[in-house]
């Protein structure tokens, strides 16, 4: 533009000879302009290489970090399960075996363990079987109380069984915990990870992947090595129901009466600039609004997907419009003047014509804005959407909207927050499952959109 | 049909079709339209021709109340089809569209199949009862916008697949598809190759023989080929209006004059 405001005088061919400019000898003020115009693209692509850097970078953190998630290390032992310590009575009652808790099953266990040390010939100073405790996950206890109580047979017989190690274990084999750390670690010593490197050799100790970390139910905070985002993943899952069937009838509807019908005039400017705001709104704003309004007015219950879906469903709404506005605006004008020039009414014309041309633009705006949804975080902890669920859908899944739950972003925030290094692990494995669910919906979005623009 | 009853009317009437009276076109404060009377008459090609901004397609699209669409636009005056007002508050726009088709000036046909694009029209106003009468409809009417040939092999393929010009007649048969008892052509030609134009033109000579014509063109040449009347506006103001040969050959007010030997506009 200053190119173009420059006085005529200082142009080459105002004083010089203008035949001795030759075209192919750039002039200096070329030269200067087709200089600034590399050095433009330069910082252009200066931008976009910083931003790829940063890029991967933060997938190389979130792979490398989270990858251990999904192994899990499993100790496979033959448990001997003694009569004499789940049924003294000898009768086999359910009542009587019942009675028997985790601390009865414990010594079994250990004891088991320890027999798969002598045989594999590990020389330790580790003489009591009580010692292998430090190598067993809390959880391997319940486990096989759980196996009993179904099956009350079992007792008296040796079961092959596959337990969870402790998180130390894991985290050792995961290269987590090294050996300079457990001088100062309460939990595990130098000699268990001795042991650790005897049982893999012998291969009682494995590490595998662990379907249980997709699937399963969250753990306490002594157990790292159970815990899992399968029950986030269904909360999530409830709430992107509620918001899918609220947000897309509630935000298309709008945006057609608004773009189509609606008059001009201040009210509707109003309400224009109230949505282009609202989508600017601060999300635990919502989650505020949800609590006062949802919960402690119309008292529905805390840590419900149902709520946190309404919850999020106001916040994906003005996403929603605003796109599909911009999706029927970009609906070229003529062909509504086509379908009235041959008689169609206004709803004719919209429904037959500019709507099936809009409909790519709609739905990825909708699959963005649940995908956005997907990912928050604030507005749920608000909510209470951070519910502890220990187990996999107890009332079955039917029962979902109303019953605690919990959602992914908040379970790995939940995780993030605990004290155990292992749950950090899980953390970052959470964020990859979470990744995974965006990537593919943002694909979606776009091969629906290949898949179904049309040309006008 | 009756042609030939329908030519020998031709012959003997030609009744005024469309009557307006004083008509006024506002946009927000602009005044785009002041005081325009013009007769429109049955089974004539009517020519409005003009400067840009004259006015011109404001007052071609009162015709069909296609400005009903624009919220600033204000529209007073007398308009009547058949006697009838098309203004009256008992008057659906939709039927009177139906009545009254369009063109566009540019060729506007539905990202659809091109029987589909034929077939919209009858549907919504239930011209057919089954497919059979609906075929029908749709071949009569791409015979009538003169591309029946073109496309008869080619009925699913996309409408907005074909050249310009035939955009352009296959928008024209989509008018006619209703039947429509009067047509408003918008520029019709002026996104057309000259070849494109003369079919065009062509089609607008037929289509005379059974619809009242009104057409908004910027080439006079073409208002002198097609049309009977022409109606020139200037500024907003019908300057003059007549019949073709004499407006162009021996125009009344000198602003015609200035304009048709090309001094305004």
């Amino acid at each position: 533009m200053s190119d173009a405001s420059l006085p005529n005088g200082s142009l080459p061919s105002g004083g010089a000879n203008p035949q001795s400019v030759s075209l192919t000898e750039p002039d200096a003020r070329t030269k200067k302009r087709n200089a600034a115009e590399k050095r433009f693209r330069a910082y252009g692509i200066a931008a976009i290489g910083a931003g790829l850097f940063f890029l991967v970078v933060l997938l190389f953190a979130i792979v490398s970090n989270g990858m251990g998630a999904f192994q899990q290390t499993f100790i496979n032992v033959p448990v001997y399960l003694d009569p004499a310590k789940l049924d003294k009575k000898g009768e086999r009652n359910i009542d009587d075996i019942k009675k028997v808790s985790t601390f009865g099953y414990n010594p079994l266990i250990q004891k088991a363990v320890f027999d798969a040390v002598q045989e594999a010939g590990i020389e330790t100073p580790l003489e009591k079987t009580k010692d292998m405790k430090a190598l067993i996950s809390a959880s391997a206890a319940a486990q096989i109380r759980d196996m009993v109580i179904e099956n009350p047979d079992l007792i008296g017989e040796t079961i092959d069984v596959r337990i969870l190690a402790a998180s130390r274990v894991d985290g050792y084999l995961k290269g987590r915990v090294k050996r300079e750390d457990v001088a100062r670690d309460k939990n595990i010593d130098a000699e268990h990870l001795d042991l650790v490197d005897g049982l893999q050799q012998a291969g009682v100790v494995e590490k595998t992947f662990n379907l249980d970390f997709i699937l399963g139910a969250d753990a306490s905070e002594s157990r790292a090595e159970q815990a899992g985002i399968g029950v986030a993943m269904i909360g999530s899952f409830f709430m992107m129901m509620v918001v899918l069937f609220l947000a897309l009838p509630i935000g298309v509807a709008a945006s057609i009466y608004l773009e189509e019908f609606a008059p001009k005039n201040r009210i509707t400017d109003l309400i224009e600039v109230n949505i282009s705001n609202l989508a600017a709104v601060p999300s635990i704003v919502f989650g505020i609004l949800g609590l006062a309004v949802f919960i402690q007015f119309v008292h529905l219950p805390q840590s419900a997907p149902l709520v946190g879906g309404l919850v999020l469903t106001l916040m994906t709404l003005p996403t929603i419009i605003i796109s599909t506005r911009a999706s029927l605006k970009a609906v070229p004008p003529s062909i509504r003047d086509a379908a009235l020039g041959v008689g169609a009414s206004k709803m004719q014309s919209v429904f037959h014509h500019v709507l099936p041309l809009a409909a790519p633009g709609i739905l990825t705006g909708t699959i963005i804005g649940l995908a956005q949804a997907l990912g928050e975080t604030a507005p749920l902890l608000l909510i209470g959407m951070v519910g502890y669920i220990a187990t996999n859908a107890p009332d079955g899944i039917a029962s979902g909207l109303l019953d605690p739950n919990s959602a992914m972003p908040a379970q790995i925030y939940e995780w993030a927050k605990r004290a155990d290094p292992a749950y950090y692990e899980r953390a970052w494995g959470g964020i990859i499952i979470l990744l995974v669910f965006l990537v593919s919906m943002n694909t979606l979005a776009v091969l629906l959109r290949r898949r179904f623009e049309r040309r006008w | 049909m009756n042609v030939m009853t329908r030519l020998e009317k031709q012959v003997d009437t030609n009744a005024i079709k469309m009557e307006c009276r004083d008509c006024q076109v506002y946009y927000g404060q602009t005044h785009a339209i002041k005081d325009v009377n013009v007769d429109i008459e049955d089974k004539t090609v009517t020519a409005f021709i003009g400067p840009s901004g004259c006015g011109k397609s404001t007052f071609l699209r009162c015709l069909n109340r296609m400005n009903d669409t624009i919220d600033i636009a204000r529209v007073e005056g007398s308009f009547k089809l058949d006697g009838e007002d098309i203004y009256d508050k008992r008057v659906d726009p939709v039927q009177l569209r139906a009545k009254v088709g369009m063109v566009f000036q540019k060729p506007n046909p539905f990202p659809k199949s091109i029987y589909d694009n034929v077939a919209y029209g009858p549907k919504i106003h239930g011209m057919a009862k089954n497919k059979a009468e609906l075929d029908e409809i749709v071949e009569k009417a791409l015979r009538r916008g003169a591309i029946w040939e073109e496309v008869k092999d080619r009925l699913d393929a996309p409408g907005t697949g074909l050249s310009g010009g035939q955009q352009q007649r296959l928008c024209i048969a989509r008018a006619v598809a209703t039947e429509p008892e009067v047509l408003l052509m918008d520029e019709p030609c002026s996104a057309l190759d000259p070849i494109a134009t003369a079919q065009v033109e062509e089609l607008i000579d037929e289509l005379r023989q059974r619809y009242s014509v009104v057409i908004v063109t910027h080439s006079m040449q073409q208002a002198a080929r097609v049309s009977q009347k022409t109606a020139f506006f200037h500024l907003g103001n019908l300057v003059e209006f007549g019949e073709t040969g004499q407006i162009f050959t021996n125009p009344e007010d000198p602003r015609t004059e200035s304009y048709i030997t090309g001094r305004i506009g």
